[in-house]
């Protein structure tokens, strides 16, 4: 392996993949490297896949794509022990073209993907690690891989290894995380007959649903909750803050059986057989915990630059726009025969005035906000619970009556003050 | 239902995926006293999504053989004291679903 090639892609994930495609697509020659026994292999999402930044890279794709179930309905459920008060937004304009999103599994999803890859021209090898990036006078020009003679060189190298950036963090881009810069997600595929998913998720065939949990799924604790529909399986899962899981000694796999027998889940369930088991860490320290993602001869794109904007559970979009912008980049690059991290920052621009940085940026202190204080997921959500059942409970006292006791419920002028402040503070950090 | 359907603990849970594993550890414990005298909480015995490590009595076991290479263990351990790596290529745990 001794080729040089105009650009190597470290990780086929849906940065990386991306990535690639455009790469080959634009006459690059490209070499795509993934340490699994095939792209996808070691990918792991909720399931979540957004049509528009996907459509960027391979237009109505949906007509040929593994794809599981266009969302026609989101909700989301605040849960106490016992109840959840739930909203949801359906619409049917979602379940035609051009669509919003998509249920996929990734295993399959991945694969088809990095076969689009390869059909523009982009050379595509497993089974290989990237042990280190050559490094010649601060430049990057090339990695060193696990295979014997494993040198490959290039005049880029793009990093897109995921949320466990090994080669980002060796070259100094960005330093160890912290346990709450990232969320431990523990998911269950679960199999169940399409038509029972149909039935009890409010479906006709061909739609789907995805219900986001947030309050007693974490006990509490920061983080979210999610189960979604695929065709005849459904991902259910839970991830929280690391952060979180130490400071209360839980068992992440145990949150996860807390969740399947949630009496709020449960009856989702039911029935279903588990197929797989899956833990994955995501990037959620946000726009503060980027690192450096261009340097001379690489740029770091996907999970690997931390783009994932958690409160939307938005990261697979974001990864696939990187790495759309990191491969117009080298094309530029190429043409003119510069390389410098000068010439390649334009990725770096053009990313963050595009949405990715937007958002980044509109959420920068979202994460850290929620950790800090964690009364919002342990005693607000538990408190609407309350004011809901108060309200809509009939039981002969007056609606001025429950009024009156849902703020006396809320506490002492002081406790609502605080409550008052903590929700102007929640507004700042979303707004 | 029985547990394995239900597959509510943690082996039964691991029971579903699939893992080629190599014949050496790509997870290293680097000073096995840090554990033994200065971690009384060993975390890691608990956040690890596979539960890989166990302590027996005066040492920290790995069992890298199920490890979903998610790097909660590089990140949590309050010590630094885990040498993380990736498994070889072809390697380590295989997702066939999701």
């Amino acid at each position: 392996m001794s080729e040089k090639f105009d650009a190597i892609v470290v990780g086929a994930g849906p940065a990386g993949i991306s990535c690639a495609h455009d790469l080959a697509k634009g006459g690059a020659n490209v070499l795509l490297i993934e340490r699994g026994e095939y792209p996808g292999s070691k990918n792991v999402m909720g399931g979540v896949l957004y049509r528009k930044m996907m459509e960027d890279i391979i237009p109505e794709f949906y007509k040929e794509a593994p794809l599981e179930r266009p969302i026609v309905e989101q909700r989301f459920m605040m849960m106490e022990k016992e109840s959840a008060l739930t909203f949801s937004y359906k619409g049917l304009e979602w379940g035609k073209e051009p669509y919003n999103n998509f249920t996929v599994l990734r295993a399959k999803f991945d694969q088809w993907f990095a076969d689009k890859a390869v059909q523009q021209g982009a050379i595509l090898i497993n089974e290989t690690v990237v042990l280190e990036c050559i490094v010649e006078d601060g430049k990057v020009v090339g990695v060193r891989t696990d295979r014997p003679d494993g040198e490959v060189y290039a005049d880029v190298v793009v990093l897109a290894d995921g949320v466990n950036s090994l080669l980002a963090q060796s070259l100094g881009f960005h330093k160890e995380y912290k346990p709450n810069e990232v969320a431990l997600a523990t998911m269950e595929v679960l199999k169940l007959d399409k038509k029972v998913i149909e039935d009890r998720f409010n479906l006709e065939e061909n739609q789907g649903c995805t219900i986001e949990l947030f309050g007693d799924a974490t006990k509490g604790i920061v983080g979210t909750g999610f189960l979604y529909t695929n065709k005849d399986t459904l991902s259910l899962g839970v991830g929280t803050l690391l952060s979180g899981l130490i400071k209360h000694k839980i068992k992440p796999y145990e949150l996860l059986e807390y969740v399947k027998n949630h009496p709020m889940i449960r009856p989702y369930i039911q029935g279903s057989e588990p197929q797989e088991y899956l833990a994955h860490l995501i990037p959620e320290g946000g726009y503060n915990s980027m690192g450096k993602i261009v340097g001379d001869g690489v740029i770091v794109i996907g999970d690997a630059s931390q783009l994932v904007n958690a409160i939307h559970r938005e990261g697979s979009n974001l990864a696939m726009t990187s790495g759309r912008l990191a491969a117009e980049t080298v094309l530029l690059a190429k043409e003119a025969g510069d390389f410098s991290e000068r010439r390649l920052d334009h990725y770096r621009v053009k990313l963050l005035d595009g949405f990715v940085g937007q958002d980044m940026k509109k959420y920068k202190d979202s994460t850290h906000h929620f950790e800090k204080f964690p009364q919002y997921f342990e005693q607000y959500i538990p408190m609407i619970n309350r004011a809901a059942s108060q309200m809509f409970t009939v039981d002969g006292s007056s609606k001025w009556e429950k009024q009156k006791k849902i703020m006396k419920d809320l506490g002492s002028t002081k406790e609502k003050m605080k409550l008052a402040r903590d929700i102007y503070r929640a507004w700042k950090v979303v707004k | 239902m029985g547990e394995q359907k239900n597959a509510q603990s943690i082996e039964a849970k691991q029971y579903l995926v699939r893992f080629n594993a190599d014949t050496k550890s790509h997870l290293h414990v680097k000073d096995e006293d840090i554990c033994l005298t200065q971690c009384p909480d060993k975390i890691c015995t608990i956040f690890c999504p596979a539960e890989i490590y166990k302590w027996e009595d005066i040492r920290m076991h790995v069992g890298y053989e199920g490890c979903h290479e998610c790097g909660s263990c590089r990140i949590g351990c309050p010590h630094q004291n885990i040498r993380w790596e990736y498994p070889k290529g072809g390697h380590g745990i295989v997702f066939r679903l999701a």
